[in-house]
């Protein structure tokens, strides 16, 4: 395992107890992004690529303030903006962060064929090793949020870590750190859960936000990375956030009723002919005089 | 005395060409590549091969070569069998007696021309899942060319890539079980090219007759 933040239980040959086990902390750990009170800054654009070691890409100016169409293999976090005409004929510039959304069920996950390139640790986040990518991929396929990206230099795919580096030497994520507005949150999954219905009850009751609620999608099990949101019906127009994410129907027909039905199918196949073999045994050819032999 | 493009001096007939023989172990060797490499993609349990194959990430680049490999040797095949695959009526007879077949009693089944309706369900079924297989796995090979709007091909792809692979290897299965352990003779065909006269005349008599009426016969010399 490359990153240690896996808590402690047992340790060999030690003697006495284990530093810190025993104590009952709740380690499921969550982002919460308030798109309430993003002002689009990018602050935790720029403290991603610092943090992450990538250098600024090209920007593409699509008469947004988007820095690119969608994240990128060595840009993790982007802010996701959208002019909104609400019901009321209002305009709204949506905001919101896009990153890896580190669900509980994970759809890269299930299709990753690689051995230990993608793990999910006990606190929620789920990462990608990048020594055991072999870049078929597949985890592109299975994500219901467009997330992993492949890069040709590498030929591997990356995306958002969590910060795992930080995050297990008990620290922040980068864009949490940078995040001047205070709409950045982390904390455990209740922690971050009930400040987000906290703020979303406050949106319906004191600021007229009637449909605001808290994305947390179930179809992927919940995430680790939880949304505020204006208008919860509608989560498609903070920059194509699906309302029912779900590991991809194909991925799991492929996962759970192929490969049983094909396996059982390869064995049924190579016993078979191997039982034809001892029952009815070679058709043999008489070389006979009729047509001279073998010679 | 004998002369021709089947029937060798040395008494013996020849079964595949030269020609047939290359592209034939041209899409075997491929094949086995691709059948290895992604049984390693298909179950963790199976992960281990990749290793053998060159490690992951090169088994999972060249699964793609092969690939092309592969349905290059597929195509070369059509054009030099399609015209002997072609399914005739006689071929119903031959199926309404593949039990017969299957033990032994060859003597009772209806004579085979060159191909015998299995193989032709052979080629067929390679050629058609060679094809799908081939434009699946171009999906598969390039994930961040396909745009997210139309990322039901890709979804499609994966589950549709290994069914397809299924069948071909169920008819893999019984065509290298029947070429190498059940037919004696069959793979040196393949090998060296030649069966013996009896071989051929009990395999695949039509075929065997007509040879002989083209080749033995001493007012036609047959120059194809």
């Amino acid at each position: 395992m490359s990153q240690a933040s896996t808590e402690i239980v047992r340790i060999s040959g030690h003697a006495g107890s284990v530093p810190g086990a025993g104590l009952n902390r709740e380690f499921t750990v969550c982002k919460l992004v308030d798109t309430t009170t993003c002002i689009g800054c990018k602050a935790c654009e720029v403290a991603c690529l610092e943090w992450n070691g990538y250098t600024f890409t090209e920007t593409s100016f699509n008469n947004s303030y988007q820095t690119m169409p969608e994240t990128a293999w060595n840009y993790w976090n982007l802010i996701k903006f959208n002019e909104y005409e609400n019901e009321d004929g209002n305009l709204m510039l949506l905001m919101r962060k896009d990153q890896c959304m580190h669900c509980a069920d994970p759809g890269c996950l299930a299709a990753c064929p690689a051995d230990s390139a993608i793990v999910q640790y006990a606190n929620g986040i789920v990462d990608f090793q990048e020594e055991h990518c072999i870049g078929c991929g597949y985890c592109m396929t299975g994500c219901p949020f467009n997330i992993p990206k492949f890069s040709p230099t590498a030929r591997k795919v990356f995306k958002c870590t969590l910060c795992n580096d930080r995050v297990s030497q008990g620290l922040e994520p980068a864009c949490i750190k940078t995040c001047p507005t205070g709409c950045l949150h982390f904390g455990t999954k209740t922690e971050m859960k009930e400040l987000a219905e906290t703020r979303a009850a406050q949106l319906r009751d004191n600021s007229g936000y009637r449909n605001a609620g808290v994305y947390d999608p179930s179809g992927v099990g919940g995430t680790h990375v939880i949304y505020v949101l204006h208008d919860a019906t509608n989560p498609e127009a903070y920059g194509g956030l699906p309302k029912n994410p779900q590991v991809p129907l194909m991925v799991r027909l492929w996962k759970n009723p192929l490969k049983w039905i094909g396996n059982i199918g390869i064995l049924f196949g190579v016993v078979g002919v191997f039982v034809h073999y001892l029952r009815y045994g070679p058709k043999v050819v008489k070389e006979d005089e009729k047509h001279g032999g073998t010679a | 005395m004998i002369r021709g493009k089947y029937l060798l001096p040395n008494g013996r007939v020849l079964r595949y060409s030269f020609h047939e023989r290359m592209i034939h172990w041209t899409a075997a060797v491929s094949y086995l590549y691709l059948l290895l490499s992604g049984l390693a993609f298909w179950s963790p349990w199976l992960y281990w091969i990749a290793i053998v194959l060159g490690g992951g990430t090169v088994a999972r680049e060249m699964h793609g070569w092969f690939g092309l490999l592969f349905s290059i040797a597929v195509l070369l095949m059509y054009g030099m069998w399609a015209k002997q695959m072609r399914e005739t009526p006689a071929d119903e007879r031959w199926w309404a007696q593949i039990g017969h077949y299957i033990r032994n009693e060859d003597d009772k089944m209806p004579p085979a021309d060159r191909f015998n309706p299995g193989q032709k369900l052979l080629f067929w079924g390679f050629f058609v899942n060679g094809l799908l297989l081939l434009l699946t796995g171009l999906v598969l090979w390039f994930p961040q060319y396909i745009p997210w709007n139309l990322r039901i091909l890709r979804l499609a792809s994966v589950f549709l890539h290994p069914v397809f692979a299924l069948m071909t290897i169920a008819l893999f299965i019984i065509h290298v079980y029947m070429g190498t352990a059940m037919e004696r003779g069959a793979f040196g065909s393949v090998i060296r090219g030649d069966v013996s006269r009896a071989w051929a005349d009990h395999h695949h008599h039509s075929w065997f007759q007509q040879v002989l009426r083209e080749e033995e016969s001493p007012a036609k010399t047959s120059g194809d």
